[in-house]
């Protein structure tokens, strides 16, 4: 009997154990920000709807941590997470929100009917900031401490047990 | 193959009505003016991936953000930046899944080793065959 | 009530495939004579007739949308062509898992009707594992993937068949991939058979080459087909992107290449018997592989086919089992098969050897490049393994496989002298240089694309040597088939090298009456107008195009929009000539009231498709030659009983 008849085997158990492994773990297709814990890249965006201004990079750097929130009239995982933004809003967390591939006409329909959390709101319609922080889809939610660091990355859209941790994460981000 | 439908699938996943009132980014689907700055940022797509779709470079996906990728590589490409850069750019946001590019590093070295290890055990299998009867 | 009946034959085909796997293994036992052995062989042809019936009814039921069947109200749709209706039947998991089993019933069946010339006791062995493997996938389909589901309300209408499917090329392009990887499964029940008798002698070769042929036939029918339809349907002018999927299908194609030819080794000189054995085997698991990387999810987060963690446990239960037990099988058994015939380095089998090697290691490239995001995912680190690993890496084993594939045919059996074959390697060495300079003055193309035009040209010139000197009319039809494929792999490299390195590309913003180039072409978008089909609406581009300054073709690519489900595809249209393509695609409006055109003109592109027809024509030929010497074998074997049979009268 030599070792090498064995070898096909032992290779297609190693594949079993992998294949088993990943069947078992939830599928995780999200791909992570490696900005985290990197200064925010500068940027200024025009403004996106008429009552808010638009987001200048600079502004994060000033002081408190604040919500960076990437998001778009025609996403509809948006409209489900508006209402935890308003709840984020109500505990005085301050969200800066930037608009993808929009048009001020949707925009300013959008926040009508979903409610409006944003203190500015800038208007990428490249994609120049979404992909300055290696954010690759319409929702995600970045914290920012005051000296303009992302701190922490929320990929998709925001739910009720989602809101206890980004609040945690806003008061570490502003120790 | 019945394959990429799935492929497209993933692209199609996204509302693209919606989506489609927005006009792409200015260079998604036009070329630059130099043929040699547009050879090289086409060559410098075809190894980046679209992020939204499966197994796709943003050379060829209709995605809008590939759409916007590949805007931001040819209007870095035109101001003259070396398309490394742009790809090291995109990979300190991304990480390595954003380049098809291989590179021999901490994760993906058996890559390259295994397919080498293989042949050389092949060819210690095979050897005792060809010994004694050249 | 068709439903019903196919269900109902589905379980009775399971039924007869538990004894089908009962009666070979009491064969086994006994002197492989006893009656329950006799039944072996008529329930797998019984079975093979059952579950034809099964999926005639699936297929029914879909050509007439009955939508109280489940599977026909979340993939179908009244409002579509019948074709498509019917082809709508194995667009989905549960179709396309019958039409697995049914053509491994029907290859499981044809074995046993016509397939004498093996020993008794390896043939009810083979049956045995034929019907053991059916079993699983039967268990799978009926326990967790019934196609035939009725719904407790008929559906009002149904949610319809993904556009990208409703095309007339992937109408065919599943059943054939399926006849190819199924078809494997026969090769890996002869190695099972083999390994448990321990019988691996040049007949076992011949019985199980035309199997091996025929799936590999279909597997290249399919991947061309399926390869020609992305490069047409997905608009960007890719014909391969390395995805999981592809791969899956790729991997038991290269298996059964290296089979193919190692099983001649045996056939012929009763050499490389382990080798072919593990091939055996491993060419239906990389088909097995990949259904269980398609339907798993594990690779493809998005997929056609649902992704169900259940199905994926299953798949790979039914894994662990068949190529566990295979393998293991192999580990214990195969050590006392001896090795066969010696044959040194400067012979057919030495070059054929090289081959497999090389075949081998590209195989295992594939594998390891699919499978490494896996693996890197369970340490939480994603990789993107692409086109720019796959092409070189696969390259360092292709290019002297090709070498090998050029000058090998021309070394005689067992031993031989290279001094021999120096004429033509001289010859081969030459083009080679020939064209590596010729090339590299032209074209400003990469390495890979310059060796590749190179070799393209040495080899298509080289597989016509074994012919040299020869009376054509004599030569053996299977050695035809062999010229014939070999200069179909040549051909298609030409393709894939001329549209890497000659490839133009054009992105244009026109308006209504425009003009633009691309290559040797002129293309002027004459006007935009709206079309509508039975279940789409499109806007389409009427263009003319102009071969330089030649005569105009009228051309309309289509940007269309279905609504059943709610997707956009493009319509392109190719113009093809006989030096290469055109291809035209319309995308959508601009802000400024132009439209967006992508246009490209690909040099030789269609060699790629060419070449893999004349692969499979070759493949076809050498089954043909095969099959017919086999017959006539066989006639003089009865002949030669019969005399003996009058001469014991005689006597």
């Amino acid at each position: 009997m030599s070792w090498r008849l064995w070898l096909p085997l032992a290779i297609f158990f190693g594949f079993l154990g992998l294949a088993g492994y990943q069947l078992t773990q939830p599928k995780d297709d999200a791909i992570k920000s490696t900005m985290v814990g990197k200064g925010l890249p500068y940027f200024m965006l025009p403004p996106a709807s008429l009552d808010r201004p638009g987001v200048d990079s600079r502004y994060f750097h000033q002081g408190e941590p604040k919500l960076l929130n990437i998001w778009a009239s025609w996403c509809l995982p948006c409209i489900a997470e508006a209402p935890q933004l308003e709840q984020l809003k109500q505990e005085g967390v301050e969200i800066v929100g930037v608009a993808i591939r929009d048009k001020p006409v949707d925009v300013m329909r959008f926040l009508t009917d979903h409610g409006n959390p944003y203190t500015r709101i800038g208007r990428d319609d490249l994609s120049e900031v979404q992909l300055g922080i290696g954010s690759s889809g319409v929702p995600e939610t970045f914290v920012v401490d005051g000296k303009g660091v992302i701190t922490y990355q929320h990929i998709g859209d925001i739910r009720p047990e989602h809101v206890p941790i980004l609040l945690e994460e806003l008061r570490k981000a502003g120790q | 193959m019945r394959v990429l439908i799935a492929l497209l699938m993933a692209l199609m996943a996204v509302p693209l009505a919606a989506q489609g009132d927005v006009p792409p980014a200015p260079y998604a689907y036009r070329q630059l003016d130099d043929p040699a700055q547009e050879a090289a940022a086409q060559e410098l797509m075809e190894t980046l991936r679209c992020l939204k779709c499966q197994s796709q470079s943003i050379a060829d996906s209709d995605a809008p953000m590939a759409g916007d990728m590949r805007h931001q590589v040819r209007i870095r490409i035109a101001d003259g930046e070396e398309p490394e850069a742009i790809r090291r750019w995109l990979m300190d946001r991304y990480g390595d899944y954003v380049s098809y590019e291989p590179v021999m590093s901490a994760t993906t070295w058996p890559l390259f080793v295994i397919p080498i290890l293989l042949v050389l055990l092949a060819m210690l299998i095979f050897r005792r065959r060809f010994r004694g009867r050249t | 009530m068709i439903a019903e009946i196919g269900l109902a034959a589905l379980w009775l085909a399971a039924a007869l495939a538990v004894l089908q796997l009962a009666g070979g293994l009491l064969a086994l036992r006994g002197d492989g004579a006893n009656e329950i052995a006799a039944l072996t062989r008529p329930a797998a042809v019984l079975q093979g007739g059952l579950v034809a019936l099964a999926f005639g009814a699936l297929l029914w039921v879909f050509a007439i949308t009955d939508l109280s069947v489940k599977l026909v109200a979340t993939s179908s749709h009244t409002a579509k062509p019948l074709i498509f209706k019917i082809s709508g039947a194995w667009g989905n998991h549960e179709g396309s898992m019958l039409l697995w089993v049914t053509v491994m019933a029907l290859a499981g069946a044809l074995i046993a009707a016509i397939e004498r010339r093996l020993p008794e006791r390896t043939m009810q062995a083979t049956l045995a594992a034929q019907g053991f493997v059916a079993l699983g996938f039967y268990a799978f389909l009926l326990l967790s993937s019934n196609p035939f589901e009725r719904l407790p309300q008929p559906a009002v209408e149904g949610l319809g068949l993904n556009p990208l499917l409703q095309d007339i090329g992937l109408a065919f392009h599943p059943p054939t991939l399926y006849i190819g990887y199924v078809g494997l499964s026969v090769a890996f029940s002869f190695a099972v058979g083999a390994l448990i008798t321990r019988q691996v002698t040049p007949d076992f070769a011949r019985a199980m080459r035309p199997w091996i042929l025929g799936a590999w036939v279909f597997l290249t029918l399919g991947l061309t087909a399926g390869s020609y339809w992305a490069y047409y349907e997905l608009g960007w002018g890719g014909y391969w992107f390395w995805d999981p999927v592809e791969n899956a299908a790729l991997m038991p194609w290269l298996a059964a290449t290296a089979l193919l030819h190692s099983a001649s080794v045996l056939a012929g000189r009763d050499a490389l018997r382990v080798w072919t054995i593990m091939l055996g085997v491993v060419a239906f698991s990389m088909s097995m592989l990949g259904t269980f990387l398609v339907r798993s999810g594990v690779l493809t987060s998005v997929h056609a086919f649902a992704v169900d963690p259940e199905r994926g446990s299953f798949i790979l239960f039914l894994l662990a089992i068949y190529i566990g037990g295979a393998l293991l099988l192999f580990a214990l058994r195969a050590g006392a098969i001896s090795e066969g015939e010696r044959f040194s380095m400067a012979s057919r089998e030495g070059a054929l050897v090289v081959n497999n090697v090389m075949l081998s290691a590209i195989l295992a490239v594939v594998l390891l490049g699919t499978l490494y995001p896996l693996l890197t995912e369970a340490f939480d680190v994603r990789v993107s393994v692409g086109p720019p690993y796959f092409n070189p890496v696969g390259a360092i084993f292709a290019f002297p496989m090709l070498t090998v594939m050029a000058v090998g045919p021309l070394l005689r059996w067992r031993q031989d002298r290279w001094g021999r074959i120096s004429k033509e390697m001289g010859l081969v060495a030459a083009l080679l240089l020939a064209g590596v300079v010729l090339f590299g003055l032209l074209a400003e193309a990469s390495l890979l694309a310059l060796l590749g035009l190179t070799f393209a040209v040495a080899l298509a010139a080289a597989s016509f040597l074994p012919l040299k000197g020869r009376n054509l009319r004599r030569v053996p039809i299977a050695t035809w088939g062999m010229v014939v494929a070999h200069l179909g792999v040549a051909m298609m490299l030409f393709g894939m090298a001329s549209e890497s390195a000659f490839s133009k590309e054009k992105l244009a913003a026109l308006e209504e009456g425009g003009m633009t180039s691309v290559g040797p072409w002129s293309v002027r978008l004459e006007a935009v107008e709206p079309v509508a089909g039975p279940n789409w609406t499109a806007i389409a581009g009427r263009m003319s195009a102009s071969y330089e300054q030649g005569e105009p073709v009228q051309i309309a690519p289509q940007s269309r929009n279905f609504w059943a489900p709610p997707q956009q595809t493009t319509e392109s249209v190719l113009i093809t000539r006989w030096d290469g393509q055109l291809y035209a695609v319309m995308g959508g409006s601009s802000t400024d009231g132009r439209w967006q055109v992508r246009l490209w003109w690909k040099p030789f592109v269609t060699f790629i498709w060419y070449g893999g027809l004349l692969v499979a024509l070759g493949g076809v030929m050498a089954l043909v030659g095969r099959v017919r010497v086999d017959l006539r074998r066989r006639l003089v074997r009865r002949k030669l009983a019969e005399r003996r049979n009058d001469m014991e009268t005689a006597v």
